[in-house]
């Protein structure tokens, strides 16, 4: 066990520092002059160019920037945004609540629907199993920003029930502002994890040990919740974990949709600048956000299925 | 030539018997599956000719329009600028496919690649090439998009080429695991033994065993490269507005939804919809078929 967290985190680290290499060299070959941006159509003096040059350490070589901006990242520093002229970490720390608590509150809507969705179709055949399919096959096609519009357009416009835009004061106001948001997030992700939800029930409950408990007298409810959903936590743990992990990107579609000031809104709008600091900071955020949260599956993977650890098949 | 070459579809499971066995190609995928094709056939129709079916000019503003609701001869009325919406949903039909088209191609090609060359070689080669996917894996779609749009100018072919880059690890893993199943059977040991070359095993024999796999994940992946395609072009980050686009008009239309007027959108939506569902249904059937004659 010790053995397999270890070379998982190893494989984590690396792929942070490649990835951060990936992000930083790719916004290097992005056109665009930081002096001029920063002169902002003001004639340049020889004096004023090298006094930025030192400041923003653009004379330095790649690699040594590179360093210096990971050295930063490890510290929570992601430079500064030469546009703004405001720390890049200040400005991700001023919105990332907002995408925090959009993903968090999809999560929740995303494990409760679809986790109860698939037992049900799971467990019941027939009917309600056909309506559970049905309905996955239209929610699982449904893009969050087309979901965006569609619920604006009845909730927010027609009904007046959720406000259209922004984050709102308080929490329950908060609330309110965000569930439309987290619904259109969660919606074609419900469709995913109550599919897998399904097959795992239906797999387990024909396994031979679950056949063997209800032949033996053993209470159906009994049996369902030992046998059958214990080992199916397994893979509906592991997608789950993947689809939270996805949602730090996808809420970007759903904060421009919504107006909200998350993160992912930002990111956008900072690319649409060419906010070149803004860009790799809040990129790198996701990025590790991402693979951390597929880390931590893994160990949870581990921790529920023990032949994983000892080196069966962890793919 | 021999025994070993037999058709996997001949040895597999034989099909619950059917009268009508549907179309050539899509056997064994339903009456769902011949639906969704029939629907994706309409859709790519719409795609190529278009433009000459729309009734209207497309493009044609007239601002006294704006906002005019289903009119005779305009069964969707009119949009923000009093361009035809009917119009704009018939053309936009081929960028909104275009894209999606081109990134399976290009994902399925070099995913497939990858995932029959680190199969054949093993070794070092494998672990190398795997590790570098296993980096890719950690870039969203999305975060691929907006950084590659930084760096060029945005529009529907950057959108496209970072999309396939962020699919063709999924690609490569799911018929890397294939390819090296087939890897250890007997049949190619056979052709290994008759003093084939490796490249002529894997591209007649071992990637035309794969075609049934590729083809169900192929239509899995257009599925998403559309969602994704459309939500890129939604954030402006791909084809640019005032070209018509259904995720271009999903997005000019919100301000319509604001003020009441969500035709827009919800034509452009539920056209995106329809379409994806149409290929998920197709994939699923697909990846159902070709798992059930591989084993």
């Amino acid at each position: 066990m010790l053995k397999f967290v270890v070379r998982r985190l190893m494989m984590l680290v690396v792929t942070l520092f490649v990835a951060s290499f990936a992000i930083y060299s790719a916004m290097y070959l992005a056109p665009g002059n930081p002096i001029a941006a920063l002169l902002g159509g003001r004639t340049p003096t020889p004096e004023a160019i090298a006094v930025l040059e030192e400041r923003y350490h653009l004379n330095d070589p790649f690699i040594v920037r590179y360093l210096r901006w990971v050295g930063g990242a490890l510290h929570g520093d992601f430079g500064v945004s030469i546009q703004l002229r405001q720390e890049v970490s200040t400005l991700i720390s001023q919105r990332i609540g907002t995408t925090v608590q959009l993903v968090l509150y999809a999560s929740l809507i995303i494990i409760v629907v679809g986790v109860a969705l698939g037992i049900l179709g799971g467990l019941r055949k027939g009917l309600v199993d056909n309506v559970v399919i049905v309905a996955t096959t239209f929610s699982a096609a449904v893009p969050s920003f087309v979901a965006s519009i569609i619920l604006l357009s009845v909730f927010a416009v027609n009904l007046g029930w959720f406000p259209a835009l922004g984050t709102g004061d308080g929490f329950v106001d908060q609330v309110k502002h965000l569930t439309l948001p987290a619904v259109a997030l969660a919606f074609s992700s419900i469709a995913l994890v109550a599919r897998i939800t399904r097959s795992a029930v239906r797999e387990e409950l024909s396994r031979e040990h679950v056949q063997t408990a209800v032949s033996r007298g053993i209470p159906y409810r009994t049996v369902v919740r030992r046998h059958v959903m214990r080992n199916a936590a397994i893979p509906i743990t592991t997608v789950v974990g993947i689809t939270v992990a996805s949602l730090f990107a996808a809420s970007a579609v759903v904060e421009r949709a919504f107006s909200l000031n998350g993160i992912g809104a930002y990111l956008i709008q900072a690319a649409l600048s060419k906010d070149i600091a803004v860009v790799q900071g809040i990129s790198l955020v996701i990025v590790a956000i991402f693979v951390v949260v597929n880390a931590i599956v893994d160990f949870l993977y581990a921790v529920l299925d023990p032949r994983v650890s000892l080196g069966q098949a962890a793919a | 030539m021999s025994a070993i070459e037999l058709d996997p579809g001949v040895v597999g499971p034989v099909p619950a018997t059917r009268k009508w066995r549907g179309v050539p190609g899509l056997r064994g995928t339903g009456v769902a599956g011949h639906l969704s094709a029939l629907v994706l056939a309409i859709a790519g129709f719409v795609a190529v000719f278009g433009n000459m079916l729309a009734p209207h000019d497309p493009d044609l503003t007239n601002l006294s329009y704006a906002f005019v609701g289903p009119q005779p001869g305009h069964p969707l009325g009119f949009d923000s600028q009093g361009r035809d919406l009917f119009s704009r949903i018939l053309a936009g039909a081929r960028s909104s496919l275009l894209g999606p088209t081109a990134v399976v191609v290009l994902a399925m090609l070099v995913g497939t690649f990858l995932a029959v060359a680190t199969a054949w070689k093993g070794g070092r080669f494998d672990r190398w090439v795997s590790a570098g996917l296993d980096v890719l894996f950690a870039f969203p779609a999305i975060v691929l998009a907006i950084i590659v749009s930084v760096i060029v100018q945005p529009s529907l072919l950057s959108a496209t080429i970072a999309l396939s880059i962020a699919y063709t690890p999924y690609i490569a893993r799911v018929l890397r695991s294939a390819a090296l199943r087939e890897r250890a059977r007997d049949y190619i040991a056979a052709l290994e033994v008759q003093g084939l070359r490796a490249w002529i095993i894997c591209v007649r024999h071992l990637g035309r065993n794969l075609v049934p796999l590729i083809v169900a994940q192929g239509a899995v992946l257009f599925g998403y490269a559309m969602v994704d395609l459309a939500a890129i072009s939604f954030l402006g980050l791909g084809v640019r507005p005032p070209q018509a686009d259904w995720g271009v008009m999903v997005s000019t239309g919100q301000s319509g939804v604001l003020q009441g007027y969500p035709l827009e959108s919800l034509s452009a939506g539920v056209c995106i919809i329809a379409v994806v569902i149409a290929v998920n249904i197709l994939g699923e059937r697909l990846t159902e078929r070709a798992n059930s004659v591989s084993r």
